[in-house]
């Protein structure tokens, strides 16, 4: 069952009818871009379409209408699938597909696979348009047979839309371990996601540490009783898995380094921040997993084989090792996510990672969530500067006394040029698409 | 408050900040021999930002970096006066 919040499908609707209004078959052997704002009609369009179509472009629900036009050409795309309301650029009629709530269809339509269809995500490039990424079904579903449901059937939540790689993860394991999945709905607050997935008994609950974060401070956040947790798609630091073992004592709680290009990982379910040492090097699984000039690289049979587009960079290095452009620095027995490559600051020639002291500016206990970023400076170069969410309960004191408390605490801890120079208070901090802090001039 | 002990304040502010042993301020106190590093100034230069509105390093076609706090001041006072 995939669970809405306006209506639940029953997906054996889908052997007596179809969500594509009997035009299935002209379907067959094309590049299909799927762009249904509502997550559970494209999940039984996705059904549809795998094994019929030649490739399928997953759209999440808030990809900019200005980039679909990027989107259709670099997929070579010639069928689009909408709910009828996206604004779309002009393309034939016969191209153009609206995906409805399932009804018996007149014309009976093959259902057997015919072929291994592409199944393409959308992940954020640097200058904001969307890179399109080449999976198909056997490399997104090889990390969800290494690691088997055991216990009562799962009931699947997650913060993620199903169109991103986080989610369709969930998606995926719900669909091929039998389990039901509690779906969100566009413009569904966090509170009222969380009320709906308690009444319906959620047991597996999936999001990025950002996410968690804001379920936190909803109050509904102790409605649910899930035996799950996972983390993935940003660094998971200590505040976060304390704050979640502390919520969910009897769940298991898992962080997972997953990314677009590089598929799933590995997984850490010791509730530290972090994972071991002694993984770098090592074949687990089907991942090999490897630390070369700082960044974390994987070789495996899930990572997704190629962008497209004509002058798309290549996906995989000569010897099949995805870059993830994560950073990763080893202490004692243990290996750290310091950020993106990208992502550093450079104050006077020494190297900052944005997440590093974002960590360290989390653990303070009046702090909610915090973001580090770079300020120009004309003697350094560049200054480290934070933007911090007070706890709810915090901020009745004077907030420059506050502020001095918060860097006192980091000069503690952090040498003495990644402790911000200046510190803002903020309400809240932008959250991207895909749940991760948005991360303007990193 | 005037610039100067805005710009007085910050010194000691961040001084006592970064842990650094302030040499007596005076107008004639070479910057270098203050006691304080670069990556002090970076901070004093951006808290006066913030404060007066001016970032006299920043602006094109300005006069030579300051040597001493008295230079360092009126760097300041005449940024702020455009």
């Amino acid at each position: 069952m995939l669970h809405a919040a306006h209506a639940s499908f029953d997906l054996g609707s889908l052997e007596r009818g179809s969500c594509l209004d009997g035009r299935l078959a002209e379907l067959r052997g094309r590049s299909v871009v799927l762009a249904v704002a509502d997550q559970a009609l494209a999940a039984l369009a996705l059904i549809e379409l795998d094994g019929l179509a030649r490739r399928v472009v997953l759209c999440p629900a808030d990809v900019p209408p200005e980039h679909l036009p990027h989107v259709i050409a670099t997929a070579e795309a010639d069928a689009v699938v909408s709910d009828g309301t996206a604004a779309l650029p002009s393309l034939p009629t016969d191209a153009l597909f609206v995906a409805k709530p399932p009804k018996t269809s007149a014309a009976e339509v093959e259902r057997q696979p015919q072929r291994t269809t592409e199944w393409v995500l959308l992940t954020s490039g640097t200058t904001g348009v969307p890179k399109l990424v080449v999976h198909s079904l056997d490399s997104l579903t090889r990390p969800i047979a290494s690691s088997p449901a055991r216990g009562p059937l799962p009931l699947w939540s997650t913060f993620y839309d199903i169109r991103r790689y986080g989610g369709l993860q969930v998606f995926l394991r719900a669909m091929l371990g039998g389990g039901s999945l509690v779906l969100s709905s566009a413009g569904e607050a966090v509170g009222a996601y969380l009320e709906r997935a308690a009444a319906l008994g959620a047991t597996h609950i999936l999001g990025t540490p950002t996410h968690w974060r804001g379920a936190l401070m909803s109050p509904s956040v102790r409605r649910i009783q899930p035996r799950y947790v996972r983390l993935s798609g940003e660094i998971a630091d200590q505040v976060i898995l304390d704050h979640l073992r502390d919520c969910y004592p009897d769940a298991g709680l898992v962080h997972a380094f997953a990314s677009t290009e590089a598929g799933v990982a590995f997984e850490v379910a010791d509730g530290k921040s972090g994972f071991p040492a002694d993984l770098t090097g090592a074949r687990i699984a089907d991942v090999d997993i490897k630390v070369e000039q700082g960044s974390l690289r994987l070789r495996s049979p899930r990572t997704a084989s190629r962008y497209l587009g004509a002058n798309a960079e290549p996906l995989r290095d000569a010897d099949g090792f995805v870059d993830t452009g994560d950073m990763v620095e080893q202490r004692g027995e243990r290996c750290y996510f310091v950020g993106r490559r990208g992502g550093i600051i450079n104050v006077g020639g020494q190297k900052i990672h944005p997440e590093e002291v974002e960590a360290v500016i989390n653990s303070h206990p009046q702090v909610r969530l915090s973001l580090v970023r770079a300020r120009k400076s004309p003697i350094t170069g560049a200054l480290v500067i934070a933007d911090v969410v007070l706890c709810s309960d915090a901020g009745a004191g004077d907030s420059r006394s506050l502020e001095q408390e918060i860097k006192e605490h980091c000069r503690a801890r952090l040498p003495r040029h990644k402790v911000p120079a200046t510190i803002n208070f903020v309400p809240a901090l932008e959250v991207s698409a895909s749940g991760k802090l948005e991360r303007r001039n990193a | 408050m005037t610039v100067r002990t805005d710009v007085l304040a910050e010194f000691q502010k961040v001084a006592q900040e970064q842990g650094k042993k302030l040499a007596p301020l005076s107008d004639g106190l070479v910057l270098l021999e203050s006691g304080l590093d670069s990556l002090c100034f970076a901070i004093i230069v951006a808290r006066l930002e913030d404060r007066l509105g001016v970032d006299p390093f920043n602006a094109s076609a300005q006069a030579d970096f300051p040597v001493t706090l008295g230079d360092f001041i009126r760097f300041y006072e005449n940024a702020a006066a455009r």
